[in-house]
C-alpha cells in the first residue's frame, strides 16, 4: 500500500469536491488511496464517475459522521489478477 | 431591431417546451372566438365548445391508435402522469399494492408511485420497486421481468424515451413481460410522442403536447378500455380529469400533433444527423467532456454531455451569454441540491451537465457554430474554478 491522504471537501457544492480530489491527486503516484469527505450529494455520483474517466479504482462508498459521505478511490487501474494481486 | 454586432438567439432547449408551431398558434386562437364556452353547458355556444373538444380527443385518440374515449386530457403533463399511476393502482389495488418503475423515469411518474404505494387501501401499504438501468440509461430487462413477475404488482411505468439524456427504452419487451404477468404498463411518451413512432406497446400512454409544439396547460392520457381503474380524487363531472380542460388549448394540441407527425420523418432524420454531428464534435473537440446516452436508440432531436470539472449553472450562464439558449441536469443548475436523478442512475457524471433539445426548425449552421464555441466556454468556466492540468 503506497501512503494514502484525506480531502475534506465538506461544504463545498458541485464541482468542487471533484476538482479537490483531482489536486490531490495529481501529486500523488499511482497505487495511493485518496479518500474525499463530501456534504454535497452529487460527490457520491461525480467522485465514481471521474475515476472511471480517469482510471483509477472506487474502492468504496460510506457514510461519514454529519452527514458527510467518504469516497475511496485508489489510483491507477486495478492491479492485475495473479498470485501477487492481494 | 437587431444588433449586427450580436448574433440572433439560437433555442436549443426545446424539451417538455418547445417553441408553438404556426399551426398551433392558429388553433388556438380560433378556438378562444369559437370555443371559449363552458364544454359542459347544453347551450349552442357551450355545445360549439364541446364539438372541438371531442374534436381534440379524437384527432389524438388517432394519433397514437386509440378510441376519443379512451383519451382524458389534463392540465399538464405531470398531472396526466399522477392520474394515470394513481387511478390504475387503485383500481388494482385488489390484485397489489406495489408499483413498478425504471429508476430514469420522470419526477411525477416516481412520485405519484411512492404515493400510491403509501396509501393505506384495504389496510396495507404497497412499495415503489425501482429497475436500475445500465450507463446508457436503458432499463435492465431482466431486473424488470423479476419486478414485474413479482407477486403483488399493481402497475408499472415505463417511458418511451429519457427526455434528458435521449435514450429510448425496450418498451416492446417490457410490456411484453408485464403483459405476461398480468401487470398494465404506463408507458410515459412525453419526450418522444411527436418526434417518434410510440408504437402500440402499452396499456396506459401519457403524453405532453408542450413538447410538440402546443401550448403547455395541457396533458394527455390514454387507457386502454380494459385497464382497471379507479380515483382516488373526489366525484367530478370530469371523473378523470377533474375541472376538464382548456378546450383552446386542447385543440392547439391536436392539431400540432398532426403538425408534427405529418413532418417528424424529415425533421427527425435532419436532426437526427445534426444531433450525431454534435455528438462526434463534443467528444472530439472538448477535452474531459463525456457524451451520455444510447448512441442509437435515441430521440431524434436530444442530445446530452457533461463536462468534468465544470459547474453546470456558470455553463449554461456562458452559453446563455453566447446566444444560446441549454438545459441541464446539474444540481447546481436547480434550486433542487440534489442532482439529476437520471444522471446518477446511469453512473455518468452529474456535474458540468449540459442538454441539447433541438427545435423542429433548428438551423445546421446554428448547431456548427455551438460546436465551434463549446470548447471555449468549457475553458473559460474550468479556468474560473482553478482548474489546470488535472
Amino acid at each position: 500500500m503506497t501512503g494514502g491522504a484525506t480531502v475534506d471537501a465538506r461544504g463545498l457544492r458541485c464541482p468542487m469536491p471533484v476538482i479537490r480530489l483531482a489536486k490531490a491527486a495529481r501529486d500523488l503516484p499511482d497505487g495511493a488511496v485518496v479518500t474525499v469527505l463530501a456534504t454535497d450529494p452529487a460527490a457520491r455520483h461525480d467522485v465514481p464517475a471521474w475515476a472511471r474517466m480517469r482510471g483509477h479504482t472506487l474502492l468504496g462508498v460510506e457514510e461519514a459522521a454529519e452527514g458527510a459521505t467518504a469516497i475511496s478511490v485508489r489510483l491507477g487501474p486495478p492491479p492485475p489478477p495473479g498470485p501477487d494481486a492481494r | 431591431m437587431t444588433d449586427a454586432t450580436r448574433p440572433a438567439r439560437v433555442f436549443l432547449d426545446a424539451g417538455g417546451r418547445a417553441p408553438v408551431l404556426p399551426a398551433a398558434r392558429e388553433a388556438f386562437l380560433q378556438a378562444l372566438d369559437e370555443g371559449w364556452a363552458d364544454p359542459r353547458r347544453l347551450h349552442s355556444e357551450g355545445r360549439r365548445a364541446r364539438l372541438l373538444l371531442d374534436g381534440a380527443r379524437e384527432a389524438i385518440a388517432a394519433a397514437v391508435g386509440a378510441r376519443a374515449e379512451e383519451v382524458d386530457l389534463h392540465g399538464s403533463h405531470t398531472l396526466a402522469l399522477h392520474a394515470g399511476v394513481r387511478a390504475v393502482a387503485r383500481g388494482r389495488r385488489r390484485a397489489g399494492r406495489d408499483l413498478v418503475v425504471s429508476a430514469v423515469e420522470r419526477a411525477a411518474v416516481l412520485e405519484a408511485a411512492a404515493f400510491s404505494a403509501a396509501q393505506p387501501w384495504g389496510g396495507d401499504r404497497g412499495r415503489r420497486v425501482d429497475v436500475p438501468v445500465d450507463r446508457l440509461g436503458r432499463v435492465d430487462l431482466d431486473a424488470w421481468a423479476a419486478a414485474v413477475g413479482a407477486p403483488g404488482v399493481a402497475v408499472a411505468a415505463l417511458q418511451h424515451a429519457n427526455g434528458e439524456v435521449g435514450s429510448t427504452q425496450p418498451v416492446e419487451a417490457a410490456h411484453e413481460l408485464a403483459r405476461r404477468a398480468g401487470v398494465p404498463l404506463l408507458v410515459d411518451a412525453g419526450a418522444s410522442l411527436g418526434h417518434l413512432p410510440v408504437g402500440d406497446s402499452w396499456d396506459a400512454l401519457a403524453a405532453d403536447p408542450a413538447d410538440w409544439g402546443a401550448l403547455g396547460g395541457v396533458g394527455v392520457l390514454v387507457t386502454r378500455a380494459g385497464v382497471r381503474r379507479a380515483p382516488d380524487w373526489p366525484e367530478d363531472e370530469d371523473r378523470w380529469s377533474p375541472g376538464g380542460v382548456s378546450v383552446p388549448a386542447a385543440l392547439a394540441a391536436a392539431v400540432a400533433l398532426q403538425d408534427a407527425l405529418r413532418t417528424a420523418p424529415a425533421d427527425g432524420a435532419r436532426r437526427r444527423d445534426l444531433v450525431r454531428r454534435v455528438r462526434e464534435r463534443v467528444a472530439a473537440e472538448a477535452p474531459d467532456v463525456e457524451v451520455v446516452g444510447d448512441p442509437e436508440g435515441r430521440l431524434p432531436h436530444v442530445v446530452t454531455f457533461s463536462c468534468l470539472y465544470v459547474d453546470g449553472e456558470a455553463l449554461v450562464g456562458e452559453l446563455d451569454r453566447l446566444g444560446f439558449a441549454v438545459g441541464s441536469g446539474s444540481a447546481c443548475t436547480s434550486s433542487a441540491l440534489e442532482p439529476s436523478h437520471v444522471l446518477a442512475a446511469m453512473g455518468v457524471l452529474t456535474h458540468g451537465n449540459v442538454r441539447l433539445a433541438l427545435p423542429r426548425d433548428v438551423r445546421a449552421e446554428d448547431v456548427e457554430r455551438f460546436c465551434d464555441l463549446l470548447p471555449g466556454a468549457v475553458e473559460k468556466v474550468r479556468e474560473s474554478l482553478g482548474v489546470q492540468g488535472l
